[in-house]
């Protein structure tokens, strides 16, 4: 078989419907579910620090139950699992006049559930970056502990924070594609599908490629103007990263990007 | 250990009278311990109201630590750490015991204590102005726009009303601790600690900040400064207390210590600083 340039051009410039839904799919499951595990990662982060025993050991044995066992694991559990066990099965909801079907709650749920685990240890190492003078200050001021973290150290620590959060973004735009798994029609599945009817592999999977490396381009120059942004309003954002190096490597990608081939 | 028994004379200009037996500060038989290191060791001190005290000695002394005590930034093992006659950081129980005080109580007796650190903490990613005004607004309570007025007003008072808008890495050190000791202020406390707040400043700036607190004892605050700068404890300050390796060695007026120490630890640490 050779490489058909006729349908690789036609399939890039104009790619059947599904396609188009998966890529889009594949974009907002990824910002809902980063948006949410940031929420739960900081909660998580904070839990950590609590005086209350119960609340670290539950944020301590999330952390260890998730980062120890793979994504595709807990999406199959978490949608299937729960489904054939009778304890939670996904149907279809009716959000704001938006038909959500099960099977995509069940992939944000589950991305969000696992990208929490590691937010959560960004977080931390986030806040722990934080001088512990600036508590004593906010302290010594008459702020409670609640108050100096909300007004004085986390707004220091999101500014650590975002470098490693585009970093798993990113990440995130390409993880979704293992939603594959529990039938989530994304982008990866989409492509599978055509394939199926069509057999020009190597093609489509060109195609996909090209669009997931797209959206993660596109999103380093985002990430890069909102830290150039930051930088110009008086801040230093802590391990920046050029747009250079966020392309082609070289960076100290801190803390974040760890070897995630295995996730 | 010897002690002044008279009450300090105020300097001429000072407004505020200390008045009697009402003590800012009570101190009684403190004793603190980091691992086996005895860092407080039966410390006994008190600061009258309105009395300007500077606390000195070499490092390693308990200086800072006991300072730290006085705000609860720092716990107490052992002994009884009053202020305007309160317990800090701790409560009586029933059988004389100490439990510790609620942190809601706590962050209400820091409120009318105001600590200038040594290092300024001042908060980077807010401007001057905003440093200054955070505490109010979160704490007080109080208006956004009657906080920033007033936060203006104590940056003209620390003499850098120009720089409101500016952040802390856009400062000087000495325009630095000036906003620290503004953000102090705006809580409106009774009393203010200074832990060595010359130390980490450039020669030429020094004076600067100096001149800010020599300016507040001049309004009758009741101040405890931990310092090297002898000429501050002697034109600014009512007493001297010298500490060395845990215990208070000595106390007295600045001129009386400073110039005829009764103390051989008193002598070599003050030849070590003056010469």
């Amino acid at each position: 078989m050779h490489f058909d340039w006729a349908f690789f051009q036609q399939l890039l410039f104009h790619p059947p419907s599904a396609f188009i839904q998966g890529a889009e799919r594949t974009i907002y499951l990824a910002v809902i579910a980063q948006a949410l595990g940031v929420g739960l990662g900081l909660w998580l982060a904070l839990c950590r620090r609590s005086r209350h025993l119960p609340l670290r050991v539950f944020a301590s044995g999330y952390i260890w139950l998730i980062r120890g066992t793979p994504l595709l694991v807990q999406a199959v559990i978490i949608y299937d699992g729960s489904a054939a066990l009778g304890l939670y099965s996904f149907h279809s909801l009716t959000i704001g006049g938006l038909s959500v079907p099960g099977v995509v709650q069940a992939g944000i749920v589950t991305l969000a559930i696992n990208e929490g685990a590691y937010m959560a240890e960004i977080m931390r190492a986030a806040i722990d970056s934080v001088d512990k003078g600036q508590t004593e200050a906010a302290e010594s001021l008459g702020m409670r502990r609640r108050q100096a973290m909300r007004h004085v150290v986390l707004p220091q620590a999101m500014r650590v924070v975002i470098p490693p959060l585009g970093n798993e973004f990113n990440n995130m735009l390409k993880v979704t594609s293992l939603l594959s798994v529990i039938g989530l029609q994304e982008l990866f599945l989409a492509a599978q599908d055509y394939n199926s009817t069509t057999f020009r592999t190597f093609e489509i999977f060109l195609v996909a490629a090209i669009y997931y490396i797209l959206m993660t381009t596109v999103w380093s120059f985002i990430q890069s103007a909102i830290e150039r942004r930051l930088e110009s309003r008086g801040g230093d954002v802590v391990g920046h990263v050029s747009l250079r190096q966020r392309l082609f490597g070289g960076g100290a990608l801190i803390p974040g990007e760890q070897m995630r081939g295995a996730r | 250990m010897t002690r002044s028994a008279d009450a300090p004379q105020s300097p001429p200009g000072r407004t505020a009278e200390p008045s009697g037996d009402q003590f800012a500060v009570q101190g009684i038989g403190i004793h603190k311990w980091f691992r086996s290191t005895h860092v407080l060791d039966d410390v006994s001190f008190e600061v009258r109201n309105g009395e300007v005290v500077v606390i000195i000695g070499p490092s390693g002394s308990g200086k800072t630590t006991l300072l730290r005590c006085v705000n609860h930034l720092e716990r107490i093992d052992r002994g009884r750490l009053l202020v305007n006659g309160h317990l800090i950081g701790y409560r009586q129980k029933a059988n004389g015991d100490l439990a510790d005080e609620s942190e809601a109580e706590i962050a209400r007796q820091r409120q009318e204590i105001g600590f200038v650190f040594q290092q300024f903490n001042l908060f980077p990613h807010l401007t001057a102005m905003e440093n200054v005004a955070l505490a109010p607004v979160r704490v007080r309570k109080v208006a956004k726009a009657e906080a920033m007025a007033e936060s203006r007003q104590l940056l003209a008072r620390v003499g850098i009303e120009d720089k409101c808008d500016a952040y802390p890495r856009q400062l000087s050190g000495g325009q630095q601790q000036r906003v620290a000791i503004a953000r102090a202020l705006a809580m409106k406390p009774k009393l203010m600690l200074f832990d060595e707040p010359t130390s980490a400043l450039d020669p030429e700036m020094v004076g600067e900040v100096l001149e800010v607190m020599r300016e507040l004892a001049e309004d009758g605050m009741t101040m405890v400064v931990v310092s090297h700068e002898m000429g501050f404890a002697r034109g600014v300050g009512d007493r001297v207390i010298m500490m060395d390796q845990g215990h208070v060695i000595e106390t007295g007026r600045p001129d009386e210590l400073l110039d005829s120490p009764g103390h051989e630890r008193t002598r070599a640490f003050l030849s070590k600083v003056l010469h």
